[in-house]
């Protein structure tokens, strides 16, 4: 199933190119909005970031079942034999893969623009965006799949994602504040454990509730 | 049955009322505005009970597939949503006279904003689906996430900052009101717990009647 939506994106690269050029188009907009004061950038950079992947994912996460709404696959889902389960893990894995590429190109932007030095905080920093990422995609996935079904879902998606997102959002935003200020991690552990045990949560939700939202 | 609960419910409050304006004393520091703690207190409490049944009639919805479980989970939703607001409206009018500000962001506040936000999209999401079956699925898994969110979003708020005071009778060690006013903010908890269950009731019987109705 991932395989099958990596091969399909890939191919058609039209997800990916949108969300590049939208989050291009957000840097100009937070750099309008801020003016050009490189202190006052530093210190919102954190949450600038995260707001940057959280409206990009949010884009990009919204279409992951639609993708099988367009092309008539719904009812093929439906009926795929085994553990629906399995389905939801490739759709997460496909999505994730997906946020993580627009993240690192989203990073590698902020870098150009506002010459930002990341170089020692990069280990630190992979770790952070990898383990919210993975919270964000596995809640992201389960709402996509309940919202592809329903009327105005552009607007149900992000307005039940968002709240229920809050926890994550916060440990990321704290989380890489600490890593660009080089911070040891070691300070900041207990907003990873948030986001570990915010991860294992929303993945043990959406494997057993998946069922549930993939029966007509 | 609910007649009577209505009743029971009415007469909790009236000796709610009774109790906190007349027999309670006047709070030294703060004055009659503490009295607005009679209020606040219990509906929070309210808000948080219903949302703990929404909880439980999900899951039991999930397993059971009985749709009074389903009206059950909606009806406790919107009165919890309903008392949440309540919650949220008292504690400003509190806080106005007594931090100086309608709201400020602190943890608690925080918190209980999220919690409003995430149920009234619990019932946007009831509102947005057609199929009666479909709409108590989907919402028995929101259901679930949401309340599971709970402790994730207190101790992210908490850790991010904090100024509310600390609660004031479940902690551990003695509460440290004095009796009059322990005595009447446990009788105002007892008068809106009543009050909700009779809400519930009442919104329990209206949905499957209007079930019934369009069947």
């Amino acid at each position: 199933m991932a395989w099958k939506d990596l091969l399909v994106e890939r191919r058609s690269k039209e997800t990916l190119n949108a969300l590049l050029f939208f989050s291009l188009a957000l840097l100009f907009v937070f750099q309008f909005a801020l003016g050009p004061d490189r202190e006052r950038l530093a210190a919102v950079l954190p949450g600038l970031l995260w707001l940057g992947f959280i409206l990009s994912g949010i884009l990009g996460l919204g279409r992951v079942f639609l993708v099988e709404r367009e092309n008539d696959c719904w009812e093929g889902l439906l009926l795929a034999p085994g553990d629906k389960s399995a389905i939801y893990l490739g759709k997460l894995a496909g999505s994730l893969v997906l946020m993580l590429v627009v993240e690192a190109l989203v990073l590698a932007l902020f870098v150009l623009f506002f010459d930002v030095d990341l170089g020692p905080a990069l280990p630190g920093l992979t770790l952070v965006i990898l383990l919210g990422t993975v919270g964000f995609s596995a809640l992201g996935t389960l709402f996509a799949a309940m919202t592809a079904q329903v009327r105005a879902r552009e607007l149900l998606f992000p307005v039940l994602l968002l709240p229920v997102l809050v926890p994550v959002l916060l440990a990321t935003v704290k989380a890489t504040e600490a890593v660009l200020l080089r911070e040891p991690l070691a300070d900041v552990a207990h907003w990873l454990k948030l986001l570990v045990a915010a991860d294992v949560v929303y993945l043990v939700v959406g494997l057993l509730t998946f069922d549930f939202i993939l029966e007509g | 049955m609910t007649r009577l609960l209505g009743w029971l419910a009415a007469l909790a409050l009236a000796a709610g009322v009774i109790m906190g304006f007349a027999i309670a004393p006047r709070e030294a520091t703060q004055g009659n505005v503490q009295r607005i703690m009679y209020l606040h207190v219990p509906t929070a409490w309210v808000a948080y009970l219903a949302f703990g049944v929404v909880l439980l009639a999900s899951i039991a919805y999930l397993a059971r597939r009985a749709p009074a479980a389903d009206r059950l989970a909606h009806a406790s939703a919107e009165v919890g949503v309903v008392f949440t607001g309540l919650t949220i409206a008292a504690g400003s009018i509190w806080g106005k006279p007594t931090w100086g500000t309608w709201w400020t962001w602190d943890a608690r506040l925080t918190s209980v904003a999220i919690l409003f936000v995430m149920y009234l999209g619990y019932l946007l999401l009831r509102g947005m689906i057609d199929d009666g079956e479909r709409a108590a699925r989907y919402c028995a898994v929101l259901g679930i996430v949401a309340a599971l969110d709970v402790p994730l979003v207190h101790f992210s708020v908490y850790w991010w900052r904090t100024l509310h005071q600390p609660p004031s009778v479940l902690k551990p060690g003695a509460a440290t009101m004095p009796p009059a006013i322990l005595a009447a903010l446990l009788v105002n908890v007892v008068a809106f717990t009543l009050l909700y269950v009779y809400f519930v009731a009442k919104r329990v019987r209206l949905l499957r009647d209007e079930t019934e109705a369009l069947a």
